[in-house]
C-alpha cells in the first residue's frame, strides 16, 4: 500500500503552472471539437460550404472592383482638354492653330469642332431648334479638342493644360473630366453596396452558425446536465462549442479563399485575351495578404459570434434536474 | 459536516418535500437516509448539492451557509463534494477512464496528471483492467462503480449518494456498500439515501428515517447534534485517502 497522505480535495495535483495547463485544456478542447466536427464529415461540410460561399461572394465582388479600379486608375491620364477659343478668332485661325498644337510632342491627337458645327450639333440635341434659327449669329466659339500622348505624367498635363490656357487665342480650357468622375462615383456606390451586402451576409452566417451551435447543444443536452452536476462552470461547458464556432468558421474562410483562387484561376485567359486586343497590359491583381488574412479573421470572428450567442443563450438553461 | 437547521422545501405545485428538517452528520460520519419513495430523501441531497434552495432554513455544508453560495460559485462548490446516482449519470460517448478523469478536468487538472489519480480510483473499486472500455459494454454493478470512482477521483470530505445500488441486485449492492464502508475507514463522510433497510442494518450505519419530508427517529437514538460515536473514524480530522 502506497504512504497514506492527507490530501486536499480542493488543490488538484499540478505540475506545470496555470497559464500552460489553461493553454493545453484549450488546445485539448479544441482538437475534441475538430475530432467531433470529423465524425460527422457531411454535416460539417455542408456548414462549411454555406460558410465559405457567404464569404467568397463580397471577397469576389471586391475584388471585382479593385480590378475595375486599377483599370481605370490609367484613364486619368487620357483626359481631353477642351480648348474655347476667344470669339473673335475665325475658323481659319483656329485650323492653324489646331495645326500647331498637333505637332507638341506631348500631343497625340487633336481635332477641331467649328462654331457652325457646334451650334448644328446644339440645335440637334437641345431641341431649342427653330428658336435657335431666330439668333442673328453664332454666339458659341471654336472649339479645339485635345487629346494628351499617353506619355504623360500628371505633371507634364498641368503643365500642358497652363500652356495652353497661356496662348493668346484661348479664351478658356477645360478638361474633360466629368465622365470619369461619373465613373468613379458609380464605383463608390457598387463598393458601398457590396459592403452593406458583406454585412447582412455576415448576420447570416452568425445565424447558421448560432443554429447549428444550437442544435449541437440540444443533443448533447444530457451531456452537459452531467458534466454541470459534477461541479463544471458554464464556462466549461461553453468552451467546446466555442471551439467548433471558430473551426467552422477558420474552414469557411479557408475554402472562400479557394474558391475565388479557382475564380481568378477561371477568369486568368478570358482577361489576357482581352487584354490582348486592346494592346494593353492589363494584370489581374489578387487579393493581398492582408486581405486573405482578414477573410480567415472575419470567418473565424463570425464563427465566435454566432456560436458564442447560440452557447449564452442556451446553456444557462440546461441545469441539472 | 452538514447541518440541516429547520430546512422546507416547497415545490412550485405548492407541495411540501421536506417540511421543518433538522438533521446533523459530523465529519467522518457514514449516514443512510431511508424513507419510501416521496419521503423527501433525494431532495435533501440535492439541496446539498445545490441543485435546489430550501424554501426556508439553512444547509450549512462543511462550514459552509449553501444560502450564501453566489450562482457563479455552484460549481466550485460542487466539485468539493463527490455525486454518486442511482442511474449513474455516465457519458456513454467516452471510455471509462475519461468518465472518471472528468471531474479532474473540469477542475483544471491536466490530462497526464488526471491519470495519476484515475487509475488509483478505478483500482479502489476494483475496476482498472476495464479503464479502455465503454461504459455501455458494462454490467449494472460495474457501471456504478465508474460512477463511484469518478465521485472519489477529486478525494472529497463528503460522499452523498442517492440510491447507489436501487437497479443492483443484493449481491452487488452489499459490494457497493463495501466499498463506501472502506471510504469511511479513511475519514470520508458519507450520506446515502436508500431503501433497502436490511441491507442499511447489516451495516449497521446511523439512519435517519424520513416520512412525509419529517424525521422519524434516528435509527441510534443520539442527540440530533452530537456525533455518533459508533464510527470510529468520526474524529473530524480530513480523510486520509491512499
Amino acid at each position: 500500500m502506497a504512504v497514506t497522505r492527507h490530501s486536499d480535495a480542493v488543490a488538484p495535483v499540478r505540475s506545470s503552472g496555470p497559464f500552460t495547463s489553461w493553454l493545453a485544456r484549450h488546445f485539448r478542447t479544441a482538437i475534441g471539437s475538430f475530432g467531433r466536427l470529423l465524425r460527422q464529415p457531411f454535416a460539417s461540410l455542408m456548414i462549411v460550404l454555406v460558410i465559405a460561399v457567404t464569404l467568397a461572394i463580397p471577397a469576389a465582388l471586391n475584388l471585382i472592383v479593385k480590378n475595375v479600379q486599377s483599370v481605370s486608375a490609367g484613364w486619368d491620364n487620357a483626359l481631353d482638354f477642351s480648348i474655347f477659343l476667344r470669339r473673335d478668332v475665325s475658323e481659319t485661325d483656329a485650323e492653324k492653330l489646331a495645326e500647331i498644337i498637333g505637332q507638341r510632342a506631348d500631343v497625340e491627337l487633336v481635332r477641331l469642332i467649328t462654331a457652325d458645327e457646334a451650334l448644328e450639333e446644339f440645335k440637334r440635341q437641345s431641341g431649342f431648334g427653330p428658336s435657335l434659327d431666330q439668333l442673328r449669329d453664332n454666339p458659341l466659339p471654336q472649339t479645339i479638342v485635345v487629346r494628351p500622348g499617353a506619355a504623360n505624367t500628371s505633371q507634364s498635363m498641368i503643365l500642358l493644360h497652363e500652356e495652353l490656357g497661356n496662348l493668346p487665342e484661348a479664351d478658356a480650357v477645360q478638361v474633360d473630366t466629368e465622365w470619369v468622375q461619373r465613373f468613379h462615383a458609380i464605383l463608390d456606390i457598387v463598393r458601398q453596396a457590396i459592403t452593406i451586402g458583406a454585412a447582412l451576409l455576415g448576420i447570416a452566417i452568425i445565424v447558421i452558425i448560432g443554429n447549428t451551435i444550437r442544435l449541437d447543444i440540444q443533443n448533447r443536452r444530457e451531456e452537459i446536465e452531467v458534466t454541470k452536476l459534477i461541479g463544471a462552470s458554464n464556462a466549461f461547458v461553453r468552451r467546446p462549442f466555442l471551439w467548433s464556432g471558430f473551426w467552422y468558421g477558420l474552414f469557411g474562410g479557408l475554402l472562400a479563399l479557394t474558391l475565388v483562387q479557382y475564380g481568378l484561376f477561371l477568369l486568368e485567359q478570358p482577361v489576357a485575351r482581352l487584354a490582348g486586343l486592346y494592346q494593353a497590359g492589363i494584370v489581374v491583381k489578387n487579393l493581398s495578404a492582408g486581405e486573405m488574412l482578414s477573410i480567415l479573421g472575419i470567418g473565424v470572428a463570425l464563427g465566435l459570434a454566432g456560436s458564442w450567442l447560440a452557447a449564452a443563450r442556451h446553456m444557462r438553461r440546461i441545469e441539472p434536474r | 459536516m452538514i447541518r440541516l437547521e429547520d430546512v422546507t422545501k416547497r415545490y412550485p405545485g405548492g407541495q411540501e418535500a421536506l417540511s421543518g428538517l433538522s438533521l446533523s452528520i459530523d465529519k467522518g460520519e457514514m449516514v443512510f437516509v431511508t424513507g419510501h419513495s416521496g419521503a423527501g430523501k433525494s431532495t435533501l441531497l440535492r439541496l446539498i448539492a445545490l441543485i435546489e434552495r430550501p424554501t426556508r432554513g439553512q444547509v450549512i455544508v462543511d462550514g459552509q451557509n449553501t444560502r450564501r453560495v453566489k450562482r457563479r460559485k455552484i460549481p466550485a462548490y460542487r466539485r468539493q463534494i463527490g455525486m454518486v446516482f442511482q442511474d449513474h449519470k455516465l457519458l456513454y460517448d467516452r471510455p471509462v477512464f475519461d468518465n472518471v478523469a472528468l471531474p479532474l478536468i473540469i477542475a483544471g487538472v491536466g490530462y497526464r496528471d488526471a491519470g495519476r489519480r484515475v487509475r488509483p480510483a478505478l483500482e479502489q473499486v476494483g475496476l482498472l483492467h476495464k479503464e479502455k472500455q465503454n461504459p455501455e459494454t458494462l454490467s449494472a454493478g460495474e457501471q456504478q462503480r465508474v460512477g463511484i470512482a469518478r465521485a472519489i477521483v477529486t478525494r472529497p470530505k463528503l460522499l452523498i449518494a442517492d440510491e447507489p445500488t436501487g437497479n443492483l441486485d443484493p449481491d452487488l449492492s452489499l459490494e457497493v456498500m463495501r466499498i463506501f464502508r472502506r471510504f469511511n475507514e479513511v475519514g470520508v463522510t458519507l450520506l446515502i439515501a436508500s431503501h433497502d433497510i436490511s441491507l442499511i442494518d447489516r451495516l449497521g450505519c446511523r439512519r435517519v428515517d424520513l416520512e412525509d419530508g419529517r424525521r422519524v427517529e434516528d435509527a441510534f437514538e443520539d442527540d440530533e447534534f452530537v456525533a455518533d460515536e459508533s464510527v470510529p473514524a468520526a474524529t473530524g480530522e480530513p480523510p486520509r485517502w491512499p
